[in-house]
């Protein structure tokens, strides 16, 4: 058997497919974060508790109206946004003429409420949410078993990465977007309603990340505190890549899921605390990120 | 104004006649009012199996006895432990310093039950301790202060391993949340499984609180062990399931063995995910008529079944409360004595009884989740495969590292 760094082949490319898939997933999350972020300049505490809310909205959507999988796949983000728009306009819009800190605050306070009445409701044990009919089952790759449930998230994650990479830095919308809050009084003076353009960004990032809760509810068990443990990774993900910057939240994303999956391997102790290390020494090395544009 | 010094008089007076009653024989309730505190989690992952509902299954044993203990008042406060023995112990602290608390019930996590209880220890607080697993709590950790009632690891290994062992699960691979409870299951099982003729051929130890199992399944998969043993708890144990399910496991021959189940979980879970899934529990609703018949009670008042650690919480309460009446006294010395004197019959436990470690012994049960086919509804899920007797299940005294044995 060939062992690579001690690991039967086979077992280390299926690690590293895995690790992969998490880093897809991640890149999703930090997307949304770092157009937030980018620009908006809000450091989005309640990130979880919207992905949360993605897979809730999900699960009770199915529960509840019996809409499946793939109308909530569309509704349920809308929804989660329409929620994100309602906190821009009627509480974020409040302090952005104050320091980011009470933007952070704000948001951090948001999520806690939002996750205690969600264990209020629902309990902390989590419900089930089943994988759709036509995603079931999986392919045997040979050197591993492939669930194509798993195989599905990568390729929304990538497609939906890539088309907000692309309408950020490349449409006439998204030059509108960055220019806006660049110069807000410019772009008013040029007729461009910028105050809509930035409650519309906020929701469409509490929309992305409402769209990885969806498609993590039928992988994880659905319960309120699902969110907590992730926005950590993801923030520290964003750091890495350089605050704000998409292409990096993208690609920090898919490298920190193979880091993370390798770990898993030869060290699963460590593998909470490997992309923080990571975090630290980009940190030292590079206090902008490996993708920030420096300060 | 006038009220309080009427109030003050007859405080002042009744303590005076109180006073006198009580140095009669030695015995009293302290401060007039018999207090009892419910520590547990409250909002984090052992919420569901503990939790508020726990405190209404404390609050239905005190009606059920009739709210009163020898003509006393009995008053009830809770706190959040935060699954933090920080925490735990700064309130056991407060509670018996400033609150004069005379009994502490609930005690999930079991770092928190150790911490606490090394509080208790020398005071006249008693600790009755339901949610914890470790074993340790009565050996290396057992104080004169605290009984631990529902179930520990000994028994969970012991359970559930042995029956999987015996078929024909011989090599295991380890999947063990890296930290105290779950190395104690760990080890309680390889010796189990090492003792009946098996062996581990591997494992991984993971963080506490994992989102993703994928990686660890894989490596599971690819030890080609028969069986995949979880040491681990709550949304840890339901998500490596999830997992399992996933990764087709199941189809591929493995055995996933759950170590340590809460009913909770498994409703979480579903009978369809969780179907077949061996485990072994202290106690479940549906085991005879008198646990329906509570269990019934309990559903009415919180609209879930009760687990077996709401059980427990009920049942040592009221243990606990007809020893204060019997005793006439609230010192934990007391009323442990009489616990362990008298014998535990009640919809927990048949011929129960505390044991000088202050381990509570009683039959514990190996069930197996049910199919949906056998499913005739969201909280009918196990079935039980075997009793085990009380003094099979537990550790034996004479491996008793606890000082209290001699």
């Amino acid at each position: 058997m060939t062992m690579i760094f001690g690991v039967p082949a086979a077992a280390f490319y299926g690690q590293l497919l895995l690790g992969l898939i998490n880093g897809a997933f991640y890149a999703l999350l930090s997307l949304g974060l770092a157009v937030i972020f980018g620009l908006l300049k809000i450091i989005n505490f309640a990130h979880g508790a919207q992905y949360m809310l993605g897979a809730f909205a999900a699960y009770l959507l199915l529960e509840t109206l019996g809409i499946n999988y793939w109308v909530a796949l569309f509704l349920a983000p809308i929804i989660v946004g329409a929620f994100g728009v309602v906190i821009e306009r009627f509480l974020l819009r409040r302090i952005t003429h104050i320091d980011h800190i009470y933007g952070l605050l704000l948001t951090f306070g948001l999520a806690l409420v939002i996750q205690g009445t969600f264990t209020n409701w629902f309990g902390v044990s989590g419900s089930r949410y089943p994988v759709p009919e036509a995603l079931q089952g999986g392919i045997n790759l040979g050197f591993m078993y492939l669930p194509i449930y798993r195989a599905w998230i990568v390729a929304v994650a990538l497609v939906v990465c890539f088309a907000v990479w692309f309408l950020i830095e490349k449409t006439k919308l998204g030059g509108y977007l960055r220019a806006g809050t660049e110069n807000s009084a410019l772009m008013q003076a040029f007729g461009v309603n910028v105050p809509l353009l930035v409650t519309l960004t906020y929701g469409f990032g509490v929309g992305l990340a409402a769209l990885g809760g969806v498609l993590a509810a039928p992988v994880y068990s659905v319960s309120p505190d699902m969110g907590s443990n992730l926005l950590i990774v993801v923030f520290a993900v964003v750091v890495i890549g350089g605050m704000g910057s998409i292409v990096g939240a993208i690609l920090t994303g898919l490298m920190m899921g193979i880091v993370e999956g390798l770990t898993k391997v030869y060290y699963p102790e460590a593998s909470s605390v490997v992309i923080f290390l990571v975090m630290i020494i980009v940190l030292l090395v590079r206090p902008s990120g490996l993708f920030g544009k420096g300060t | 104004m006038k009220m309080m010094k009427t109030a003050l008089a007859t405080a002042i007076v009744s303590s005076l006649f109180m006073g006198v009653t009580a140095h009669a024989d030695g015995h009293e309730i302290s401060d007039n009012e018999l207090r009892i505190g419910y520590l547990a989690d409250m909002s984090g992952t052992y919420r569901d199996l503990a939790g508020p509902n726990g405190e209404e299954a404390l609050k239905m044993a005190i009606e059920d006895f009739g709210g009163k203990v020898k003509g006393k008042n009995i008053t009830v406060m809770s706190a959040d432990d935060r699954n933090s023995p920080d925490v735990a112990s700064s309130t056991v602290r407060e509670w018996i310093e400033s609150d004069k608390v005379d009994m502490i019930q609930g005690l999930v996590a079991s770092s928190v039950s150790i911490a606490s209880t090394k509080v208790m220890n020398g005071t006249d607080t008693m600790g009755l301790v339901n949610g914890s697993a470790a074993s340790s709590i009565t050996n290396e950790h057992c104080t004169p202060n605290h009984i631990h009632w529902t179930y520990d690891t000994y028994p969970l290994a012991n359970g559930t391993a042995s029956a999987v062992v015996a078929e024909g699960g011989k090599s295991w691979f380890m999947v063990t949340a890296d930290y105290a409870f779950g190395h104690a299951l760990e080890s309680d099982v390889t010796r189990v499984v090492e003792s009946n003729g098996g062996e581990i051929v591997g494992g991984v130890r993971h963080p506490l609180s994992t989102d993703d199992f994928s990686s660890y399944m894989l490596q599971a998969q690819s030890s080609g062990a028969d069986v995949v043993g979880l040491a681990n708890a709550g949304g840890d144990t339901v998500n490596s399931i999830i997992t399992a399910g996933e990764f087709g496991l199941a189809q591929a021959g493995q055995t996933v063995a759950a170590l340590l189940l809460f009913l909770t979980d498994v409703h979480a879970l579903g009978a369809e995910t969780a179907q077949g899934i061996q485990l072994t529990t202290g106690w479940y609703w549906d085991k005879d008529k008198d646990a329906r018949a509570w269990a019934d009670r309990f559903y009415d008042r919180t609209g879930a079944r009760p687990s077996m650690v709401h059980a427990g919480i009920y049942s040592s309460t009221m243990h606990y409360l007809k020893g204060v009446e019997a005793t006439g006294s609230d010192k934990a010395s007391d009323v442990r004595a009489w616990m362990a004197d008298n014998e535990i019959n009640d919809m927990f436990a048949k011929g129960g009884y505390v044991r000088e470690d202050g381990r509570m012994v009683h039959d514990m049960y190996l069930a197996e989740v049910k199919t949906p086919a056998e499913s005739e509804n969201e909280w009918d899920l196990y079935k039980i495969v075997r009793t085990i007797p009380g003094d099979e299940a537990f550790r034996p005294l004479s491996q008793s590292k606890c000082s209290l044995v001699k």
